[in-house]
């Protein structure tokens, strides 16, 4: 994307005593705890509102994660992809085919994640030999292949698609306990991507991101950096097929391998903010919004969406949190360091050090 | 069925490919621009010529070429007010704005015209067949097309390297800020050079609108093609693309001789043989013109 911080920069040339330098701030402290706070609150949702209210709760749980993966290839990686409906398939067939072997359905979620995960591996070496917008079709294409495989498959249902098997709980268990999994896959997809970007390989993505050849002069693998992020991105498109198919309990080629989850996801990051973690989650929630007050509207809904995003793009290319976040200073997840006066804590100004 | 046939049909399917990619080549080749709505614009001339003729009534050369000049304008408009402005800001901000561009043709055609599947009718052209030998015949219009396509591929490699202003194409290709220097509006170059690739898509698109079925979702079947066929081909030349493209077709038309439904799974397998085994294509190199 365009403006692409220099993430983790750690200058500490100022006197030692008077200075130090912290992740945390007052900020990213009070956002942190009540971050846990929503979290609580959210467990406990499914016993006090109904089933409509958990669905529309878990659909955004999914776009969370959608959003916040997709983000974590393009803002972080330096990787745009269009086809990672290929992975929300391969976990949504995934679980069917373990349902069926007698699994437990909710237990089957981190299994179709992990084999997003391994399938991506080998999809790596092959793709990382295109950059750019080429990286960008190539995957498409796998995503293509994969609808047109799982299709000649007669014992996948082709291309009607397939019913998820009887799975022994009520509808009332069965949404609870589909809503706790897609909140544990929004989480944990969040956290991951926190600790992920924290770590040396965060600061080799981002460093290859912001220019390949001085990062490999410096040492740093720019296939590694990427291909991690890759494929962590792959185990949760994985994870949210899996669910996604728990949830709608049917399956079809044409819709789970369907361009419009890369396209969302892409929107969704592109409007909350590229290469900020709490960008798209305040995308997916603009998102939500909007298909809730447009969807009457039908296809012009995609429409208007694209238009936006074509706006967003030329106007505020940095997205609504890069650009609050640069006025202000605040960041909620930090992933890199500040300096910072040694005693109190300082009102925060510089939002270019993340 | 007959396989030879295959083979000469795909041969014959491979031009059209390659029609739809010489665009998608130039444009990159020209500004490192890879336009993720070049299938879906060349959907928007068959759909253009399709209303010309069934809601107007035009006879349908005349319904093309208002297409094709339709659509030229469309291009210059496209690169004068939108590609202009993402082209220097960050590598991936014109593949994501021409994909949000895409999603917004597909619905928008979806809007307009439902899913409805539709053809371009031009009467007896389109059916018309000729008989080579006893058992093996192709589609007069599929032969047509391909001659045009080796004739449009052949016409850009000649105008490329034997007229001055196919020259100032190639020096704003090699270093736009120099050739600024020497006085020359690189701007109207782009704006041309997208014009001009989208009334070689909207040929394509009305080609394939006369020889198949399309429907609002068709561009990005087309984009796939179009891109596997540069990458197959390499961005070595344009007869490169060319080769790419008769590759993939008849890739297609053998898989579609065992069974109909491997025929684009075929051409995706042997696409992705190519990137893992030769990434650079038949004919890597530098993009020349």
């Amino acid at each position: 994307m365009t403006d692409m911080r220099s993430s983790h920069s750690q200058t500490a040339t100022a006197p030692s005593g008077t200075w130090r330098i912290t992740r945390l701030d007052t900020v990213s402290r009070v956002a942190l705890a009540a971050f846990g706070v929503i979290v609580v609150l959210l467990a406990f949702l499914p016993f006090v509102f109904a089933a409509p209210a958990q669905n529309v709760m878990t659909s955004i749980f999914l776009l969370v994660a959608m959003a916040s993966m997709w983000n974590l290839l393009a803002g972080y990686a330096g990787l745009v992809s269009f086809g990672q409906q290929a992975f929300v398939g391969v976990g949504a067939y995934c679980l069917l085919v373990l349902v069926r072997a007698g699994l437990d359905p909710y237990l089957a979620v981190p299994l179709a994640a992990l084999a997003s995960f391994l399938i991506a591996i080998p999809l790596s070496y092959g793709l990382f030999r295109t950059r750019g917008a080429y990286f960008a079709i190539a995957t498409w294409v796998v995503a293509e292949t994969f609808r047109l495989l799982v299709i000649t498959v007669p014992a996948l249902g082709g291309g009607e698609g397939a019913t998820l098997p009887a799975t022994g709980y009520d509808p009332v268990t069965r949404t609870a306990l589909t809503y706790w999994t897609a909140l544990v896959v929004a989480l944990t997809s969040l956290a991951g991507i926190w600790l992920l970007l924290r770590s040396r390989l965060g600061l080799d993505a981002a460093a290859v991101r912001d220019d390949e050849h001085a990062a490999f002069a410096l040492g740093v693998s720019s296939d590694r950096a990427r291909r991690i992020p890759y494929l962590v991105s792959a185990a949760g498109f994985g994870a949210v097929g899996a669910v996604l198919f728990l949830s709608n309990l049917r399956v079809e080629p044409a819709s789970i391998f369907s361009v419009n989850y890369s396209a969302n996801a892409f929107f969704m990051a592109l409007i909350g903010g590229v290469g900020t973690i709490e960008g798209p989650i305040l995308g997916a929630l603009v998102f939500y919004g909007l298909q809730f007050y447009l969807s009457s509207l039908g296809s012009w809904y995609l429409v208007i969406l694209g238009l936006l995003a074509i706006v967003v793009m030329l106007v505020i290319p940095e997205g609504i949190w890069g650009w609050a976040s640069r006025r202000t200073g605040a960041v909620l997840f930090p992933i890199g360091y500040r300096l910072r006066p040694g005693r109190r804590p300082p009102a925060a100004k510089d939002g270019e050090n993340r | 069925m007959n396989w030879l046939q295959a083979i000469i049909q795909g041969i014959l399917v491979g031009g059209q490919y390659a029609l739809f990619a010489a665009g998608l080549s130039l444009m990159f080749g020209v500004m490192r621009i890879v336009n993720l709505a070049h299938g879906g614009l060349a959907i928007v001339g068959a759909y253009l010529c399709s209303v010309a003729m069934v809601g107007l009534g035009l006879p349908a050369p005349l319904a093309i070429l208002l297409a094709l000049i339709v659509m030229g304008g469309v291009g210059y408009a496209l690169q004068r007010f939108l590609l202009d402005r993402t082209m220097g800001s960050g590598e991936f901000v014109t593949p994501l704005v021409t994909f949000a561009l895409a999603i917004v043709i597909a619905n928008l055609l979806f809007e307009l015209f439902t899913s409805d599947v539709r053809s371009l009718q031009v009467g007896g052209l389109g059916t018309a067949s000729l008989t080579i030998t006893g058992s093996i015949s192709v589609g007069l219009i599929a032969v047509i097309v391909f001659v045009l396509a080796v004739a449009i591929l052949g016409g850009v490699q000649l105008f490329l390297n034997r007229t001055s202003l196919g020259r100032v194409v190639r020096a704003t290709a090699d270093d736009g800020a120099t050739v600024r220097l020497m006085g020359v509006n690189h701007r109207v170059v782009f704006q041309t050079v997208t014009a001009f690739a989208l009334v070689t898509a909207t040929i394509a698109g009305i080609a394939f609108g006369i020889q198949s079925s399309f429907d609002p979702n068709t561009g990005t079947v087309l984009l796939l093609f179009a891109f596997e066929t540069v990458v197959i081909g390499g961005l070595g030349s344009l007869w490169g693309t060319l080769v790419g493209g008769v590759v993939l077709g008849v890739s297609q038309t053998l898989a579609a001789q065992v069974d109909v439904q491997y025929a684009l799974l075929a051409g995706h397998l042997v696409f992705l043989v190519f990137l893992f085994v030769r990434p650079r294509g038949i004919f890597p190199g530098t993009w020349q013109g």
